[in-house]
C-alpha cells in the first residue's frame, strides 16, 4: 500500500486531492488566524476553503498522478530518470489513464474526453429542451434552468471544442510534419490532464450549495458577483481549459516551427497544419484575457476588490471589453481548426490539389489578425461609448471576406473532381452549407441597427448554433470518421457514418432553423420560460432537439463497435499524400522509422507520379538508382 | 451532357432565389412595427435576407452541382481530378466582389442607424426607466405630468412623439427591449445609457428583459401601451404625484446590495474581511 501511495497513479493522485484540501484548510486557518478576531469571527470558512480547495486540490492530484515528476526531481537536483519511451504507446486501455507522453496516446485521451464532456453537455441540452417543450415551469426551477443554460456552453466551449480540435491535432500533427513527437512531450501530458480536471470542476458546480453557477458562459458582473458559490467553479475551471489550451498552443507553435521534416517549408504544410498555427497563436495571445477576466471576478467575490462593482467606483462595461477580447478570438479558435480538416478532406476526397492554396494559409492569418479587432460587437448595446460600434461593425464584416475565400476555394475544389461521397465527405459538404448560413446570420448581426432589434435573442442562439454545430461539429465528426482509421486502426460503419450524417443535418435544421424567427418574433435568450406566443415554435424546437440528441448515439454506437471490432485498416484507406497516411494504421509508435523527406506539396492530386514525402532513407546521391533518390539528390 | 446539367443548375438556381426572395416577404418574420425606428430596420433586414439569398443559392447549387456531375462513377476508384491550383482571376473576383457587398451593406446600416439615432427637430419627452431584480418602473417628469412626477410599472407613451428614455439599474445589468421598437439598450449599473424612440402605432406590447439578470429573469416582463397623445396627455394629467405600488423612482445605487436572485449568501466575505 505505502509503495502505491509512492509511485505515480491514482492512488497517490487520491492521496494529492485528500492532501490539497488539507492544504486549503490550512491556509485559511493561518490567515484568519494572522488578522485575527477583529477580522474575522470564525477562523475557517466553507466558502473559504471549497474555493481554495478548487486550486490545490487538483494541483496536489496532478502532482500524485505524477504529471511534475520530472520537472520536480530536476529542480531538486535529484537524478533525473532519462526517458527511456517505456511508456509510449498504449498497450491496453489502462495505459489512457496514465500519464503519457506519447502524442498519439493524449490526442486520443483528449478526443475521448472532450466526447464525454460532448454526451453531457448535450444531455443538459436536452434536459433544457424539456423545459422549454411548454411554457411556464416544468421540472427544474429557474435558477436551475439557468444553470443548466451556463453549464451546457461552458462545457462544449471550453471542454469540447477547444481541446477536441487540440486532440485531433495532437495525433494527426506531428505524423503531418514528420515528427516523431511534439516538442515537450511532458507538457503535453500535463495539458491534457488539465482537461478532465477542469470539466469535473464546472460539472461539480450542481452539487455546490446555491447550485450551479447560473450568469451563462459569458458571467457578466455584476451579477456573476453576488451569486452563490457555484460562479467559483466556473471562474477557476476556465483556469484550467486556459492553462491546457495555451500549453498545447505552445507546444504547437514550437513543434510547427522547429520540427517539421527536411524538406517541409511553410508552404509546403498541410493546411491542417496551418490551421492549427493560427489557432496557436489566437490561443497564445488572447486565453490570458479570459483567465484575467475571471480572476478579476474572483477578487471581486472573495477579498472585495470592486474592480466591477459600480457602487465603488468599478467599470461594469470593463469586465464585458475584457472577456470578449478572449471570447471573440475564441470563435476563431473553434472554427481555424475545422477549417484545416475541411481543406484536408476536401482535397483527399475530391482528388484534387486545393483551389488556391496560398490564399488558403493567408486566409487564415488575415482571420487571426483581424479576428483581435472586433470583440466590441457582442456590446453594441451594452451602453458602450456609441462610436466604438462603427468600426467594430466594419472590421467584423470584413471578416467575411477571407472567410469567403475559404468557402469559394473548397467549391472550386470540387469543381471537376471525381467525389468520393463517404461520410467525412458528407459532413464536410454539410459543413460548407451550413457555415455558410451561419456567416450570413453573422453578417446580419453586424449590422447595428438589426443587431440592436436581436441581441441577446433566440436571433443569437440560433446563429451561434449555425456556427459551432453546424460549422465547427459538423467538422469535428468529419475529422473524427477522417482519421478514425489511422487513430483506430479499424474501418467505421460508413452505412452507419452515412446515417449519422442525415439525421443530424436534418434535425440540426429543424432545431436551430426556427430559432432565427423567435428571436425576431421577440423570445430574449437564456429564459427559462417565455410567453405563450412562442408556444407552438418551442415545442417543435424541443421534439427536433431529442430527435438531434438521440441522433449522436447512432455516432456513439458505430464508435464503439468499430473500434471494438471493425475491419482492420489499410495503412492509406483513402489514397492520400499527406504524411500521415504514409505510415501503418495505427503508426508505429515512434511515427517513422527514418525521418521522412518532404519534396513537393502535400496535395498533388492528379499530378502523375507526384510526391510529397519519402519515408525511405534517402540513398547518397551518388549511388542512386531510384526516382525517388534522384528527386532527393536535386534537393 | 455537362452542358446540359450546368443550364439545369443555373435555371433552377435562378428559381430557388427567386422563390427565396418571395419568401422572405412571405414569412412574417417580425412583429408588428410600432415606432418609426422598426421600419427602417425592417427594411434594412429585407435588404439583408435578399443580399444573402443568392450568396447561400450559389454555395449550394455549387455542392449539389459538384455532387451530381462530379461523383465517382463505379470503374474511377483510382481516378483523380485534373490538378488545377487555382486561378488568380477568380481569386480576385471572389474577394473584391463580397468586399464591396458587405462594405456596401455596412454602409448602409450606417445611414439606418444614423436615421434612427438622430433626434429630429420638435419637442421630446424624456422618460427615467430604473431596472431592478426583477422589475421595470418608469418615472414622468413634471413636463409630462403637469404636476408632480409619476412612478409606474407599465410604460405609456403617446404615439407620433419623440420618446428619450433615461435608463438606470439598481443592481445587476438588465436588458431593456420592447421588441414592436426593434431596438434595445442595457440597463448598466453605474452608468445611465438612453435610447430614443418615436412610437408610430397604438396598441399595447410586449416590453422584456434580455440580459440574463438571474432567477426571475424570464419573467422580467411588463407592456408598453402607446396611447393617441390626448389620451395619453390625460393619462399624465390624471398620474400627477402618483406612485405605483412597487415602482423604483431612483436606482439606490450603493444604499442596496444586489442580490443573486434571493439565494446565496451575497457578495461573499468581501465586508466582513475587508474590516
Amino acid at each position: 500500500m505505502v509503495a502505491r501511495l509512492k509511485a505515480p497513479g491514482f492512488y497517490r493522485a487520491g492521496l494529492g486531492a485528500v492532501l490539497g484540501v488539507g492544504f486549503a484548510t490550512l491556509i485559511t486557518w493561518a490567515i484568519r488566524a494572522t488578522a485575527g478576531h477583529v477580522s474575522y469571527h470564525h477562523y475557517l470558512s466553507g466558502d473559504a476553503i471549497l474555493t481554495i480547495s478548487l486550486v490545490s486540490a487538483p494541483i496536489f492530484f496532478l502532482a500524485g498522478l505524477g504529471a511534475f515528476d520530472y520537472w520536480l526531481y530536476w529542480a531538486a537536483g535529484r537524478p533525473t530518470r532519462p526517458e527511456d519511451h517505456s511508456n509510449h504507446g498504449a498497450y491496453s486501455w489502462k495505459d489512457y489513464f496514465k500519464v503519457n507522453t506519447d502524442h498519439k496516446v493524449i490526442g486520443i485521451q483528449y478526443v475521448v474526453t472532450s466526447f464525454f464532456f460532448l454526451f453531457v453537455g448535450g444531455l443538459l441540452a436536452m434536459l433544457m429542451r424539456v423545459e422549454l417543450a411548454q411554457p411556464g415551469a416544468q421540472f427544474v426551477d429557474a435558477n436551475t434552468y439557468n444553470g443548466l443554460v451556463s453549464v451546457h456552453a461552458s462545457l462544449l466551449i471550453f471542454f469540447f471544442v477547444i481541446p477536441v480540435f487540440a486532440g485531433l491535432a495532437n495525433f494527426v500533427l506531428p505524423l503531418m510534419i514528420g515528427a516523431p513527437d511534439m516538442a515537450f512531450p511532458r507538457l503535453n501530458a500535463l495539458s491534457f490532464w488539465l482537461l478532465p480536471l477542469g470539466g469535473l470542476i464546472m460539472l461539480g458546480s450542481f452539487a455546490a450549495p446555491g447550485g450551479a453557477f447560473a450568469n451563462g458562459w459569458t458571467a457578466y458582473a455584476p451579477l456573476s458577483e453576488v451569486s452563490p458559490i457555484g460562479q467559483n467553479f466556473f471562474s477557476l475551471g476556465v483556469q484550467f481549459a486556459g492553462f491546457s489550451s495555451i500549453f498545447t498552443a505552445l507546444n504547437f507553435l514550437v513543434t510547427i516551427i522547429t520540427m517539421r521534416a527536411p524538406g517541409m517549408s511553410f508552404f509546403r504544410l498541410p493546411l491542417l497544419v496551418w490551421a492549427n498555427f493560427s489557432t496557436s497563436l489566437l490561443v497564445v495571445i488572447a486565453t490570458p484575457f479570459v483567465a484575467a477576466s475571471q480572476v478579476f471576478i474572483l477578487l471581486d467575490r472573495a477579498l472585495g476588490f470592486n474592480f466591477f462593482n459600480a457602487a465603488k467606483d468599478g467599470d461594469v462595461v470593463m469586465y464585458q471589453h475584457i472577456f470578449w477580447f478572449y471570447s471573440h478570438p475564441a470563435v476563431y479558435i473553434m472554427i481555424l481548426p475545422g477549417f484545416g480538416i475541411i481543406s484536408e478532406i476536401v482535397a483527399v476526397k475530391a482528388r484534387k490539389p486545393i483551389f488556391g492554396y496560398r490564399m488558403m494559409a493567408f486566409s487564415l492569418l488575415a482571420i487571426v489578425g483581424l479576428g483581435f479587432t472586433v470583440w466590441a460587437h457582442h456590446m453594441f448595446a451594452s451602453g458602450m461609448a456609441a462610436w466604438i460600434r462603427i468600426p467594430m461593425a466594419i472590421t467584423t464584416v470584413i471578416i467575411a471576406v477571407p472567410t469567403g475565400i475559404k468557402i469559394f476555394s473548397w467549391l472550386a475544389t470540387l469543381y471537376r473532381g471525381v467525389l468520393h461521397v463517404d461520410t467525412p465527405m458528407l459532413f464536410a459538404l454539410g459543413f460548407v452549407a451550413m457555415f455558410t448560413l451561419g456567416g450570413i446570420s453573422g453578417i446580419m448581426l453586424a449590422m447595428v441597427p438589426f443587431d440592436l432589434h436581436v441581441t441577446m435573442t433566440y436571433f443569437v442562439v440560433a446563429h451561434l448554433h449555425y456556427v459551432l454545430f453546424g460549422g465547427s461539429l459538423m467538422t469535428i465528426f468529419a475529422g473524427v470518421y477522417y482519421w478514425f482509421p489511422k487513430m483506430t486502426g479499424r474501418m467505421y460503419d460508413e452505412r452507419l457514418g452515412k446515417l449519422h450524417f442525415w439525421t443530424t443535418f436534418i434535425f440540426f435544421n429543424l432545431t436551430f432553423g426556427p430559432m432565427h424567427i423567435l428571436g425576431l418574433q421577440g423570445e430574449p435568450r437564456r429564459v427559462a420560460t417565455y410567453a405563450a406566443q412562442f408556444a407552438d415554435l418551442n415545442l417543435f424546437i424541443s421534439i427536433a432537439a431529442w430527435a438531434l440528441g438521440l441522433s449522436t448515439l447512432i455516432f456513439l454506437y458505430n464508435v464503439v463497435t468499430s473500434w471494438r471490432g471493425g475491419p482492420r485498416a489499410v495503412a492509406n484507406p483513402w489514397r492520400a499524400l499527406t504524411l500521415e497516411w504514409q505510415v501503418s494504421s495505427p503508426p508505429p509508435v515512434f511515427n517513422f522509422d527514418a525521418v521522412p523527406t518532404v519534396v513537393g506539396s502535400p496535395y498533388e492530386y492528379g499530378v502523375p507520379g507526384a510526391k510529397h514525402g519519402i519515408l525511405t532513407p534517402p540513398v547518397p546521391a551518388e549511388v542512386s538508382t531510384t526516382p525517388a533518390g534522384m528527386a532527393v539528390s536535386r534537393e | 451532357m455537362q452542358r446540359r446539367a450546368l443550364l439545369i443548375t443555373i435555371v433552377l438556381s435562378v428559381l430557388a432565389i427567386a422563390a427565396g426572395i418571395v419568401l422572405s416577404y412571405v414569412i412574417d418574420w417580425f412583429p408588428v412595427a410600432a415606432s418609426t425606428q422598426a421600419h427602417e430596420t425592417d427594411t434594412l433586414y429585407h435588404v439583408l435576407v435578399i443580399a444573402s439569398v443568392p450568396i447561400f443559392v450559389l454555395v449550394v447549387a455549387m455542392i449539389l452541382y459538384c455532387v451530381w456531375q462530379f461523383r465517382m462513377r463505379p470503374g474511377e476508384e483510382e481516378k483523380d481530378g485534373p490538378p488545377i491550383h487555382g486561378h488568380t482571376g477568380l481569386e480576385v473576383l471572389w474577394t473584391a466582389v463580397p468586399a464591396a457587398l458587405v462594405i456596401g451593406l455596412v454602409s448602409y446600416s450606417f445611414v439606418v442607424l444614423h436615421n434612427n439615432e438622430t433626434r429630429p427637430k420638435g419637442p421630446e419627452i424624456v422618460v427615467q426607466v430604473y431596472a431592478r431584480q426583477f422589475q421595470w418602473s418608469f418615472k414622468y417628469p413634471r413636463s409630462v405630468t403637469g404636476g408632480a412626477p409619476a412612478a409606474t410599472t407599465r410604460l405609456y407613451l403617446p404615439e407620433g412623439e419623440q420618446v428619450l428614455f433615461k435608463i438606470h439599474s439598481a443592481d445587476v445589468i438588465h436588458g431593456f427591449w420592447v421588441p414592436a421598437f426593434r431596438v434595445q439598450i442595457d440597463a448598466v449599473p453605474g452608468i445611465t445609457t438612453s435610447l430614443r424612440v418615436t412610437p408610430d402605432r397604438v396598441g399595447t406590447y410586449p416590453l422584456v428583459c434580455t440580459v440574463l439578470c438571474g432567477a426571475g429573469h424570464s419573467l422580467m416582463r411588463t407592456n408598453a401601451t402607446v396611447m393617441k397623445p390626448a389620451a395619453f396627455q390625460a393619462w399624465a394629467t390624471s398620474h400627477a404625484g402618483v406612485s405605483q405600488p412597487g415602482a423604483l423612482t431612483d436606482t439606490g445605487l450603493g444604499s442596496e446590495a444586489p442580490s443573486a436572485a434571493g439565494a446565496g449568501p451575497g457578495a461573499g466575505e468581501a465586508g466582513e474581511g475587508s474590516g
